[in-house]
């Protein structure tokens, strides 16, 4: 008997050990509409554990990110009297969108370890590699990249805006803007303890244009001779049809 | 408020702000009988579409413009048909060859400041030009001498004569087709139907008649934007049909104002806005060249 209690106790003490996540999205599915003007995305959770809290510094970081392509930045410089796009470079991956919420500052809740592997913040999700030797100073092609897309409002971090409860319920939203581009996005979502990342949960989103806007995007994709043909007839259409509208108003 | 999400440009913008563009665009064609490319394009980059799309959109509603403005000029019987043809086979050699040009700058990545320049200098050269133009016919009406037209000049002496009748004019077919090349050219890089560069080539370099110059263009200027419409669809999808059909209503309305404002001025002044137009797009183009920016990075573009 009492090497079962000893089994158990072992059995258990995993449990006692961790933290499990679980999270949950108001929609998984976007649907970008003519009418599309933005969207408010609710994530919330809860931290499922069996045992009383640990001690330390306990925190939530929650991104939100879209489809990653490659992005060239260009600088101008000054070329005589004029500027002139000089230097170009790609970034080889950057997120089409990047929001991060958390429920402490950053610098309180992450270290600087944690957050290069596991890549929380804009500057770590960014990833530019091998940059040729004629540009000076890749760092600030980044810096400026997140600059721009922080003005279109497309990279934002908002601290504290995650509401955690008792150590255990959270939930934030973000604000998903009017340019958003369709595609697979992920909400990753961070507990950290004194800096450190203890558990970690990923959830996708997919944003999709429905209707009219699906039926124009994939015809011009799919078949672009048969969508500039018709863009040519109904521009035509539409030309011709007015001006014969406006004849019968005057006569 | 009524935003609409163009499903091309993959952004959600104003409906009556676009709207109001298009019909902008459409008193500048009703009262001179220009595309309005000129000026569509950087008022697209302005609002937020993205460069690729805003050109090529521009060049779709170009067509429909010129369409019903064009069926009017034929109703007048203002339209040369026959220099029409001999300028759009002008313009589509240019055309061809102005894509090359394009290609060939795109592949050492200066693209960007050749389109600045062109618009500069072309804007500035003919702008200029109206202006002083306009400014002496004025001077003349007033003092009642009546202009002398120069009948003669080296154009008449090229062989290969042809009789455009309706032009009432007998000169060779080597002028209006190299007018159509360099047209083409232009417009195939500057993503415009290239009417503010054809309407003066055709009053002063050809001789035509002002009443015809205005239907004659348009009707080469549908053939060039719907052949580069095409082009653009099937080789970058960049075709917003959405966002056309949006500038086409706003341009239908607008060219409707135009036409009514434009008979109600001498032509004479018609020209004078039309420089001061041409002229102000070219001074902030200008400007944007000379002045320090105050971001020196921008993102994407044509690689």
């Amino acid at each position: 008997m009492r090497w079962f209690v000893a089994l158990l106790w072992l059995l258990a003490a995993p449990v006692y050990a961790t933290e499990e996540l679980v999270a949950g999205l108001s929609t998984n599915r976007i649907s970008i509409s003519a009418t599309f003007a933005g969207s408010e995305l609710m994530i919330f959770g809860a931290v499922k554990r069996d045992a009383p809290i640990a001690d330390g510094n306990l925190g939530v970081i929650i991104t939100v990110e879209g489809p990653k392509a490659p992005i060239t930045l260009r600088q101008k410089e000054r070329l005589g009297p004029i500027w002139v796009n000089r230097s170009a470079l790609e970034i080889d991956k950057a997120p089409s969108f990047y929001a991060v919420n958390t429920s402490q500052p950053l610098t309180e809740i992450l270290s600087a370890t944690d957050n290069l592997r596991h890549g929380i913040t804009i500057r770590r999700a960014i990833r530019s590699v091998g940059a040729p030797a004629t540009i000076k100073d890749p760092a600030a092609f980044s810096e400026a990249l997140i600059r721009l897309k922080e003005k279109d409002g497309l990279y934002k971090v908002n601290e504290n805006t995650v509401l955690l409860r008792q150590s255990t319920l959270f939930d934030t939203s973000v604000a998903l803007p009017a340019n958003l581009i369709e595609g697979p996005y992920v909400s990753r979502i961070f507990l950290t303890r004194d800096g450190k990342v203890i558990e970690s949960e990923r959830i996708s989103i997919n944003v999709t244009k429905v209707g009219l806007e699906r039926f124009l995007y994939r015809l011009s994709q799919e078949n672009p001779l048969t969508y500039g043909i018709l863009s040519l007839v109904l521009a035509i259409f539409a030309g011709w049809g007015a001006s014969a509208i406006f004849r019968q108003l005057k006569s | 408020m009524l935003q609409i999400y163009l499903p091309i440009a993959e952004v959600s913008i104003n409906l009556f702000l676009l709207m109001g563009i298009g019909a902008l665009v459409g008193i500048l064609s009703g009262m001179f009988g220009v595309g309005g490319g000129f000026l569509i394009t950087p008022l697209l980059f302005f609002v937020g579409i993205p460069p690729a799309v805003a050109v090529a959109t521009s060049a779709n509603q170009i067509v429909a413009s010129s369409f019903s403005a064009v069926l009017t000029h034929i109703r007048r019987k203002t339209v040369d048909f026959r220099m029409g043809w001999v300028l759009l086979a002008g313009g589509l050699v240019g055309s061809y060859l102005g894509v090359w040009v394009f290609n060939l700058l795109r592949s050492l990545g200066q693209v960007d400041l050749l389109v600045q320049l062109c618009y500069v200098v072309f804007l500035g050269t003919i702008g200029g030009m109206m202006f002083i133009e306009s400014l002496r016919a004025m001077r003349r009406a007033k003092s009642g001498v009546l202009p002398t037209r120069r009948k003669h000049n080296w154009i008449h002496a090229l062989p290969l004569k042809i009789k455009f009748r309706t032009s009432g004019l007998y000169i060779s077919v080597v002028p209006p087709l190299l007018v159509g090349v360099a047209v083409g050219v232009l417009a195939a890089i500057m993503g415009v139907g290239g009417g503010f560069i054809m309407l003066p080539a055709m009053i002063y370099l050809l001789g035509m008649p002002t009443k015809v110059v205005v239907g004659t263009s348009l009707f080469q200027i549908i053939f060039v934007t719907a052949f580069t419409t095409l082009m653009h669809a099937i080789t970058n999808q960049t075709v917003d049909m959405l966002l056309a059909i949006i500038l086409i209503l706003g341009g239908v309305v607008g060219a409707q104002v135009g036409t009514r404002l434009g008979s109600k001025l001498k032509a004479e002044q018609l020209r004078i806005i039309l420089a001061l137009i041409v002229l102000a797009v070219c001074g902030k183009l200008a400007l944007d060249l000379l002045i320090t920016p105050k971001e020196f990075f921008s993102i994407g573009g044509v690689s």
